[in-house]
């Protein structure tokens, strides 16, 4: 009967605890959808960053990666493509030549990263080809074709069939041109990327800058899902262990690849926790507040339960459970529209067109589609308990002091 | 059974600059089956006697024995437990619990002790009958007149079944006719259980209904008559 009570009393001053209920709501709601916004925007920055630019592994030669030269090849890699393709969850495998060089027009120039590849795989493994806004992809045929991302079409001042010059080191370290063709222009979320990468087929970098066409400096792999990254990994480095050891070949995935993504991401997970914490805290303060002037109230009718025998162990579980009504109403109308927002704009996204611009030179989607994990409702569900208990502690001890002969009393 | 036993009873609030002797040297004894008025004008000491009788509030001096346990030697914790199984009340206002039904008030204390729910139901129906309020008993207390309510206060009190049953001015807030009805109340539940009352009160008429009239002033008895 103590639960029936505490559930009644809820309601014995509607408007009073409707207030703190909304006050739970809004602010359960807001640290909730902030979570989903981030970790949308975080998602979906390690999908693009996954799906165009660095794919789930690269296996490359561990001198290029502390010196970004061209003659820092990958031994034997026919053999290493051949053998990664076999493993289960990988589904293609491209493999690239790269060069730094000044990509130019008539009027300006820019550096650029020279990406070497074969269309066909890096199809399967880089989304680039989906991401055109005008021509098309290294197509077969043509005359030594290039594409490029919109960003630096502008900075270049150049657009679809003009030609660029392009000027890099060649395996000599001597300084060679070569003219190329604009055939796309490519246009992803992250404007730093685009302004950057540039991409040519393998044979033309290849003979201009004298290397061999079977020469590979980065190899680039691609999984049925993100989630096999690890178990994949794992079996790479097994295959490629007297590679690995002989210091030939690194197998890196993605998060090793760009690790600030990495903290980027626990720090936002970290953020939203302290954000949800510190709301929280907040209203509990409402919360004792409210609960106090319950007690104030009811001191008479507190009175009169303790004289007829009511133990202090019973007074105070019918307060707290007072206190963890009210503030689960509002907890749960809280995670049903949180859900519900999330539902929603996880479905067809939440569009900052506004604040496009930003967004993309930072390199993330102006449209976030928003996600929370089961995880994190949980987590606010048994924060807004333990709120509620802690903030019941403070009005039950206030009631559990009272003498009842006083209480009783007081101005009849 | 059921003797109530006060020697020496004193009691002083200090907590102010000026002292009061509310309650100052006050020996008596009430014996099973007693329906005992306290009397006395206001400010006389009558609900600072009652709430000691009741361990309510703790003597500053003598000592209250029932059935030879002085309630002032207990711990405060026992004290809460040595109320419920053993004291009923009856206060003048603020008695029930609002939110829930005379039933459920009734049960209540039921529950407290620890009774199961079929029985305690039980019983709260039966007292609720007998207290004239069968008809009733689904209603919460806002929707039940004064004298209504002091009924299911009276049921509520029983519902215990206490030694004795103290009601500090359980008439007060009432009109004339519910007092009466009242007071009859209490009247047939001491003949027909035969639970000791004790209870405060100015009104005349009340008086005149009880078989032994102690009249306290100052916090000393003044008169203690017992009638036939
Ligand atoms: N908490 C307290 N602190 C100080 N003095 C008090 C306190 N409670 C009661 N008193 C004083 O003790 C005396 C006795 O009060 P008490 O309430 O027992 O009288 P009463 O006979 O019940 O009066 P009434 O008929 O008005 O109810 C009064 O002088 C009162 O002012
Ligand atoms: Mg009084």
């Amino acid at each position: 009967m103590i639960w029936s009570i505490a559930w009644r009393n809820v309601w014995r001053n509607k408007l009073r605890s409707l207030v703190i209920m909304i006050a739970v709501t809004i602010g359960l709601s807001g640290g909730i959808i902030y979570y989903a916004f981030a970790k949308g925007l975080m998602e979906q920055r390690i999908e693009a960053a996954i799906s165009n630019e660095i794919s789930n592994i690269q296996i490359h030669n561990p001198d290029y990666l502390l010196n970004e030269e061209l003659k820092f090849i990958i031994k034997d890699p026919e053999n290493i493509i051949h053998k990664i393709n076999k493993v289960e969850g990988v589904k293609a495998v491209s493999s690239r030549i790269k060069a730094m060089g000044m990509a130019s027009t008539a009027e300006t120039g820019t550096g650029v990263m020279l990406n070497g590849i074969d269309a066909a795989n890096e199809k399967q493994v880089t989304k680039i080809s989906e991401q055109l806004t005008d021509g098309k992809y290294l197509e077969e045929k043509g005359r030594i074709p290039i594409v490029i991302g919109q960003k630096l079409a502008k900075k270049l001042n150049t657009k679809l069939r003009s030609k660029i010059v392009i000027t890099a080191a060649n395996t000599e370290g001597v300084i060679t041109y070569g003219a190329f063709k604009v055939v796309g222009i490519y246009d992803t979320e992250n404007d730093m990327f685009d302004e950057l990468n540039v991409f040519v087929r393998k044979n033309d970098l290849a003979r201009m800058l004298g290397a061999n066409t079977s020469d590979v400096n980065e190899i680039a792999v691609t999984l049925d899902t993100h989630e096999q990254t690890n178990h994949v990994l794992t079996i790479l480095n097994d295959e490629f262990s007297k590679n690995i050891s002989q210091k030939e070949i690194l197998i890196r995935p993605w998060n090793k690849i760009v690790p600030s993504l990495n903290a980027m991401i626990e720090m936002m997970d970290f953020l939203s926790y302290i954000f949800m914490v510190i709301i929280l805290i907040a209203l509990a303060f409402g919360i004792v507040n409210t609960m106090l002037m319950v007690v104030m109230e009811r001191i008479k009718e507190l009175g009169m339960l303790k004289a007829v025998g009511m133990n202090n162990k019973r007074l105070f579980r019918m307060i707290m459970l007072e206190t963890i009504f009210l503030s689960i109403i509002g907890g749960l109308f809280g995670l049903f529209i949180s859900y519900v927002t999330i539902q929603y704009y996880g479905h067809y996204g939440m569009s900052l067109a506004a604040f496009q611009e930003g967004y993309n030179a930072l390199g993330f989607s102006s449209i976030v589609y928003l996600e929370a994990e089961t995880s994190f409702y949980i987590f606010t569900t048994v924060l807004v308990i333990i709120t509620a208990i802690l903030a019941s502690i403070y009005p039950a001890q206030k009631a559990l002091k009272l003498n009842p002969a006083t209480a009783i009393r007081e101005n009849n | 059974m059921g003797v109530i036993k006060i020697s020496n009873l004193h009691k002083i609030y200090d907590e102010s600059k000026i002292p009061v002797k509310a309650v100052n040297g006050i020996d008596l004894t009430i014996k099973q089956g007693e329906f005992t008025a306290i009397v006395g004008p206001s400010g006389s000491g009558k609900t600072t006697f009652l709430n000691m009788v009741g361990g309510l509030d703790v003597p500053s001096k003598g000592k209250i024995e029932i059935d030879g346990i002085n309630i002032g030697n207990l711990p405060p914790r026992q004290l809460i437990d040595y109320r419920l199984n053993n004291i009923g009340f009856v206060f003048q206002a603020y008695n029930l619990i609002p939110v829930l039904t005379a039933q459920e008030n009734v049960a209540f204390i039921m529950q407290l002790q620890g009774k199961g729910k079929n029985e305690r139901n039980k019983i709260a129906r039966e007292l609720l009958e007998t207290v004239g309020i069968g008809d009733k008993i689904d209603r919460r207390p806002g929707d039940l007149s004064g004298g209504q309510q002091q009924r299911v206060s009276v049921a509520r009190a029983l519902a215990s079944k206490p030694k004795f049953i103290l009601a500090d001015e359980p008439t007060a807030n009432l009109d004339s006719k519910s007092t009466n009805e009242l007071l009859d109340l209490m009247l047939k539940m001491n003949k027909e259980l035969d639970t000791t009352f004790i209870f405060s009160t100015h009104d005349q008429r009340v008086m005149d209904k009880a078989r032994r009239i102690i009249t306290i002033d100052d916090g000393i008895i003044t008169s203690d008559v017992q009638k036939n």
